[in-house]
């Protein structure tokens, strides 16, 4: 939360900061310093990419993880981020159509994937797939909030779709992020949780529970989009991270995460 | 407009507020009055979450709290759930999130109170609870009401603790200050704005009324 409040309060102090001394842009290093943005599905696998890509450029990048709605919103009130990395590709594209991105940029970057999964001391039979969820020794099970978060809004469907939604509806604890939402049932205090493949393959969650896949025809799929912001101060540095971001050697590293990359990256 | 988070926020308000009343004034009077020489030590926990960030409790009711802990186990066995994700759950961690906000105002007032009145009252046969329900705190009722004003108020105002160990549940755990959280992450302006204002204006009227009726109270005292 304090760092939430110090991006909100830096999306208000460093435009003005930026006004009152326009600093010519004489960049001595090939790209300095990028700021991303990033969902927080991608926390672990970002980075990793950030790492390479410092490696590979001398470059130094910053990010910061979260929801995809709140950064949106820092963004249209001026937050100063190069790359937007969005779990859900439509607000990528709204800030096109607002003018707050550079046009054309907006790139899709790979599809997320839902899991059911449980901690290792549950002895919930997983194998029965979101039926397992009207078992009453569930009593509580986190998402991330169908409002604003992409994952939230993909379990809430596939729940609907196998028609266990009024069987949980009532025992949701929501995130306010997938992250959170994964941090709830990891923690014990949730008993199973609709979570990001991209989450549970992490070295964070891998050796600490179990999953079960959510078949893809239960859910509208998660087009993930990155977009390039309009206001950057570094838009060389953000071009070439962007670069980077379509490069196989990336595409790998995020099919390792468990994302499955679009055939190509055009939304 | 959300009524529901806004009706819950203020269930949750007044509901902290009553148990800071009855379990502050206590805390506050053996605070004041006593020569114990540790008891700086009891004055430092109590003002704790004045510098604590709500992270921190957030987290140690999250994980030190969860089932996977002694403690958390105890919890579950006697109440059947965890801690996080219920009203009870919430109420604790207000409390004790306000709790200096109470404690101290109170404690101020009764330092105000004339000793030389305290003892007058005991040398008259008085009881100490008699004393204390009338003299001591009629003395500092400013105090006591701050006191009382400030916990509501912070309550209202609370964000990072439910935050993290909320859930999110509509009318159970969902306040008005996350309900306008979610409403800006959405990109719902409009219904933000709304209830933002809605909040402000509350806010502003309680405390008027409160320290309006609060001056009114201690000039009644001050008169002979």
């Amino acid at each position: 939360m304090v760092a939430l409040a110090g991006l909100a309060l830096a999306a208000v102090v460093v435009p003005r900061v930026a006004d009152a001394a326009p600093a010519p842009q004489v960049t001595q290093k090939p790209c300095g310093t990028v700021t991303v943005a990033a969902a927080a599905d991608l926390s672990y696998a970002m980075n990793e990419i950030a790492a390479n890509f410092e490696k590979a450029t001398g470059c130094t990048v910053r990010v910061s993880t979260g929801s995809s709605g709140n950064f949106l919103s820092q963004i249209e009130n001026g937050a100063p981020f190069d790359v937007f990395f969005s779990a859900d590709i439509e607000y990528p594209k709204k800030l096109e159509a607002e003018g707050l991105a550079v046009p054309g940029s907006t790139y899709l970057y790979a599809v997320g994937k839902i899991v059911l999964w449980v901690r290792n001391d549950s002895r919930l039979d997983i194998s029965k797939g979101l039926a397992a969820l009207r078992e009453p020794s569930i009593q509580k099970v986190a998402i991330a909030n169908p409002q604003h978060a992409p994952y939230g809004r993909a379990a809430e469907e596939a729940l609907r779709k196998s028609e266990v939604y009024d069987a949980v509806k009532d025992r949701f604890v929501l995130g306010e992020n997938i992250s959170q939402a994964a941090e709830f049932v990891e923690s014990g205090n949730a008993d199973a949780g609709i979570l990001a493949l991209s989450l549970v393959l992490s070295p964070g969650l891998k050796e600490k529970g179990r999953f079960w896949r959510i078949p893809e025809n239960l859910y509208a799929p998660i087009q993930q989009g990155v977009v390039l912001v309009r206001a950057s101060q570094n838009p060389q540095g953000a071009r070439a991270f962007l670069d980077y971001i379509k490069s196989a050697a990336t595409a790998a590293l995020l099919e390792r995460y468990g994302f499955v990359l679009p055939a190509k990256g055009k939304p | 407009m959300n009524w529901q988070a806004i009706s819950l926020s203020l269930k949750l308000a007044v509901s902290v507020a009553g148990i800071l009343l009855v379990a502050g004034l206590p805390i506050a009077y053996w605070v004041t009055f006593s020569r114990w020489r540790w008891k700086f030590l009891i004055e430092a926990v109590v003002a704790l979450p004045l510098v604590l960030p709500p992270t921190v409790l957030g987290y140690y009711i999250l994980v030190g709290l969860g089932p996977r802990t002694f403690a958390g186990k105890m919890w579950q066995s006697w109440f059947g759930h965890t801690l996080p994700f219920t009203f009870g759950g919430l109420l604790i961690a207000s409390v004790l999130y306000s709790l200096p906000f109470a404690v101290q105002p109170f404690s101020a007032g009764f330092e105000t109170v004339d000793r030389r009145l305290i003892e007058a009252s005991w040398t008259l046969g008085a009881s100490r609870p008699a004393t204390f329900f009338r003299v001591i705190l009629p003395l500092s009722a400013a105090g006591a009401i701050t006191g009382i004003v400030l916990s509501f108020a912070h309550t209202i105002g609370e964000f990072g603790v439910v935050l993290m160990v909320g859930g999110n549940i509509p009318g159970v755990t969902r306040t008005v200050s996350i309900d306008i959280y979610d409403q800006v992450q959405a990109a719902n302006y409009d219904a933000a704005n709304r209830t933002a204002l809605v909040l402000l204006l509350f806010s502003f009227l309680v405390l008027s009324v409160i320290y309006g009726t609060n001056r009114r109270a201690m000039s009644l005292w001050r008169k002979p």
